[in-house]
């Protein structure tokens, strides 16, 4: 007879890599890195009603405090260095959002001679959130995709602390 | 006071600093001589009947032979307004600063200069404003050309279209 | 007892940091606590809208505007489409004016809430901030229902608005503004009056009333030190003439007339302006069509002009050249937000670094409006 059957129902089994994902993502603190018009998007959605706070993500100031950068707005050139710079004040691991079209593509600010077309040419980018600006839905929805990916990491399996070779791809639904 | 008496007034005043009133359907402007924008600034400050004690607006505009700088003023006082031009020559415009008559002519000077490269002899704080420090040009100029990249970052988005091989069908 | 040594610090107030009135940076040189001074450094968010204009078109560039100022967008559409007209002699029918400004007034009141709400946050009460949120949230609702955008509208169009008011809407907005009413007076309960708040207001950034008008201060701010300006009022335009309302402004009740807590309170007050020209316009609202015909391919005819509109941060100049095709050939937008930055390095001379954030907070400063 195995084992597992003779736990009683308030037991639970599961690996360790799971337990530790599903800690971690149940408490994502994200980084205020409000730029443009999805800051207040952003506001919004810790905001009463689309409160995202249900799920554990809660603001922090400070790059140093965060494990999630929620780029929302658009990416100037001026600004991208800094960016860069407060990517790397993040302590491992740390995930990137990139929210709205302006932080995905350049959105509507392609023409521009002073935008970045999107951050994913200074970061590398997990999920992108299309909207201009995304509805407070819609980012709750990305932070849910996010941990998704969070669920599928594997630090203690294959023993190696390298993100990107530990992530499989999670497909869209 | 209407606009075209105001400038009627300055006319008058100031003679041939002057150099043209252009009395269009709408909006109409004075041109003014740069070397004398200063006396004329002051004097529509300080003088009772006009009293414009605020610069509401300075733009830099670029026709292709000129680069005028325009000034909206507006009087609290009188509740009326009017318009003031200076022609530049493109190749190194240059014009004193009007800082001294109205402090909100400094951030809008670095504006202009920032985006059109006009020079304001005795401004306070001549550097950029809006763009880095080390950009290259003025980019508000019709024939400004953006450059392919900016410390290390491209600034050309390629398509994601992947054109397939039309063997693979 | 030896003299100590001391020394300046130069410290960075960085471009990210929690106050939301985004990207600014600040290089503050500061002895302790006490700031020398802060010397401001913008163009972190500088997207390059007006160089934009000349290439997208007049009908093109509506969306653009939203961009400039995205909190209160409606008045930035409502300028652009102002400036296209008179350039081009259109006049927007009746309907289309009244739409106008219920859609513009209801924006008045859900910005002046993020300020306040904002600026209580800044202080450090979070309290207010979640209550502002919630009444925002149902000003975006209604507006929703309207025009299909919570914060970038593209409601307007030149000639007019772009949809009429859905069946129903109208009972609707007077429901909310029946809720709104004595939600400013819990507001008011809540933070305005509380003592720990009126100290870190009172006192704070004093502007005189000369000094705001060489530094070409406009709305709340230039209301707060005792002028009534309002461009609704002074320079008449649209329909306001059909309505009574007042224009509050600062009596120095709490500190000096012109200090941080004079500009909070006005602002206060204008929503309940706001809420009285709503009420007015919503029962006077007059039948009709809602956009004037325009062409598709719009070309004014060459010529300039500048027109000015009273957003909820002070009066917006519009100023737009056309050389006769379909393009502008430059539009320069004016911004109560730009002014206001230029005055804050002399006002922090003597301020504490607390006090900056008050400062900026209190001036209503949004990032886009400087750099656009």
């Amino acid at each position: 007879m195995s084992l597992l059957n003779t736990l009683p129902d308030y037991v639970l089994t599961t690996k360790t890599d799971e337990l530790l994902n599903w800690m971690r993502k149940s408490s994502i603190w994200y980084m205020l890195f409000g730029l443009a018009c999805c800051a207040i998007e952003l506001m919004h959605t810790g905001g009463p009603r689309a409160d995202i706070e249900r799920f554990g993500a809660t603001p922090r100031a400070s790059a140093r405090q965060s494990d999630l950068m929620i780029v929302a707005g658009t990416l100037t050139l001026k600004m991208a260095l800094r960016t860069r710079l407060l990517y790397d004040q993040m302590p491992d691991p740390k995930y990137v959002i990139s929210m709205g079209s302006c932080a995905s593509c350049g959105g509507l600010f392609q023409l521009a001679y002073s935008v970045c077309d999107g951050v994913d040419k200074i970061l590398p980018v997990d999920v992108y959130v299309p909207g201009c600006p995304p509805r407070p839905e819609a980012l709750t929805e990305g932070l849910l995709k996010l941990q998704e990916k969070i669920m599928t990491e594997r630090w203690l399996s294959r023993g190696s602390a390298n993100r990107e070779a530990n992530h499989e791809d999670v497909t869209a639904a | 006071m209407e606009a075209l008496a105001i400038y009627q007034r300055l006319t008058e005043q100031f003679g041939g600093r002057v150099l043209e009133t252009v009395t269009q359907k709408l909006d109409s402007f004075c041109v003014i001589d740069p070397a004398a924008i200063v006396e004329v600034g002051r004097f529509m400050h300080d003088d009772p009947a006009l009293a414009m004690d605020c610069l509401s607006n300075q733009s830099g505009v670029d026709y292709k032979d000129r680069i005028e700088v325009v000034c909206h003023l507006f009087s609290y006082q009188h509740r009326h307004g009017a318009v003031l031009k200076i022609k530049l020559p493109r190749d190194n415009p240059r014009v004193p600063t009007l800082e001294g008559v109205w402090k909100s002519a400094n951030w809008m000077e670095r504006e202009i200069f920032d985006l059109l490269g006009v020079t304001f002899e005795g401004h306070s704080d001549m550097r950029r404003i809006l763009l880095p420090e080390d950009w290259e040009g003025y980019p508000l100029r019709k024939d400004f050309v953006e450059a392919a990249e900016y410390h290390g970052i491209s600034t050309v988005r390629e398509s994601p279209i992947i054109r397939l091989d039309p063997k693979h069908k | 007892m030896s003299t100590l040594r001391t020394e300046e610090m130069t410290l960075n107030m960085g471009p990210q940091h929690p106050s939301t009135h985004g990207v600014l940076r600040f290089v503050v040189r500061a002895d302790g606590e006490v700031m020398r001074e802060a010397v401001p450094d913008v163009g972190y968010l500088h997207r390059s809208i007006e160089k934009i204009a000349e290439k997208v078109g007049y009908h093109g560039f509506m969306p653009y505007t939203d961009r400039v100022d995205y909190v209160c967008a409606m008045f930035t559409n409502q300028g652009w489409g102002m400036a296209c007209e008179k350039l081009a002699g259109i006049e927007v029918p009746k309907r289309g004016e009244y739409c106008r400004v219920i859609a513009a007034e209801f924006n008045r009141i859900a910005s002046h809430l993020l300020s306040v709400g904002t600026m209580a946050m800044d202080i450090g009460a979070m309290t207010p901030f979640t209550h502002a949120i919630r009444e925002r949230e149902m000003i975006n609702d209604l507006i929703e229902e309207l025009c299909g955008a919570r914060l970038t509208f593209n409601y307007m169009r030149i000639g007019g608005v772009a949809f009429d008011l859905p069946p129903g809407w109208r009972e609707k907005a007077l429901a909310y503004l029946d809720h709104f009413d004595p939600i400013l007076e819990e507001y008011n309960a809540l933070i305005s009056y509380n003592k720990i708040y009126i100290e870190r207001l009172a006192n704070v950034g004093v502007i005189t009333l000369e000094e705001a008008i060489n530094y070409n201060l406009v709305g709340p701010n230039l209301r707060a030190c005792g002028f009534k300006w309002d461009a609704r009022r002074d320079i008449p335009y649209s329909v306001y003439p059909d309505f009574e309302f007042e224009v509050p402004i600062g009596n120095g009740q709490w500190g000096q007339l012109g200090d941080a807590m004079d500009r909070y309170m006005v602002r206060i007050r204008e929503m309940a302006e706001s809420s009285k020209i709503l009420r007015q316009a919503l029962k006077q609202l007059p039948a009709g069509s809602v956009l004037a015909k325009v062409a598709r391919n719009f070309k004014p005819p060459a010529g300039e002009c500048q027109i000015r509109v009273e957003s909820a941060r002070g009066d917006m100049g519009w100023y737009v050249v056309s050389d006769g095709t379909a393009y502008p050939w430059r539009v320069h937008v004016r911004t109560g937000s730009f002014a206001a930055m230029g005055i804050t390095q002399k006002l922090s001379r003597g301020l504490m670094i607390a006090d900056l954030v008050t400062l900026i907070a209190s001036l209503d400063v949004i990032a886009p409006e400087i750099d656009r």
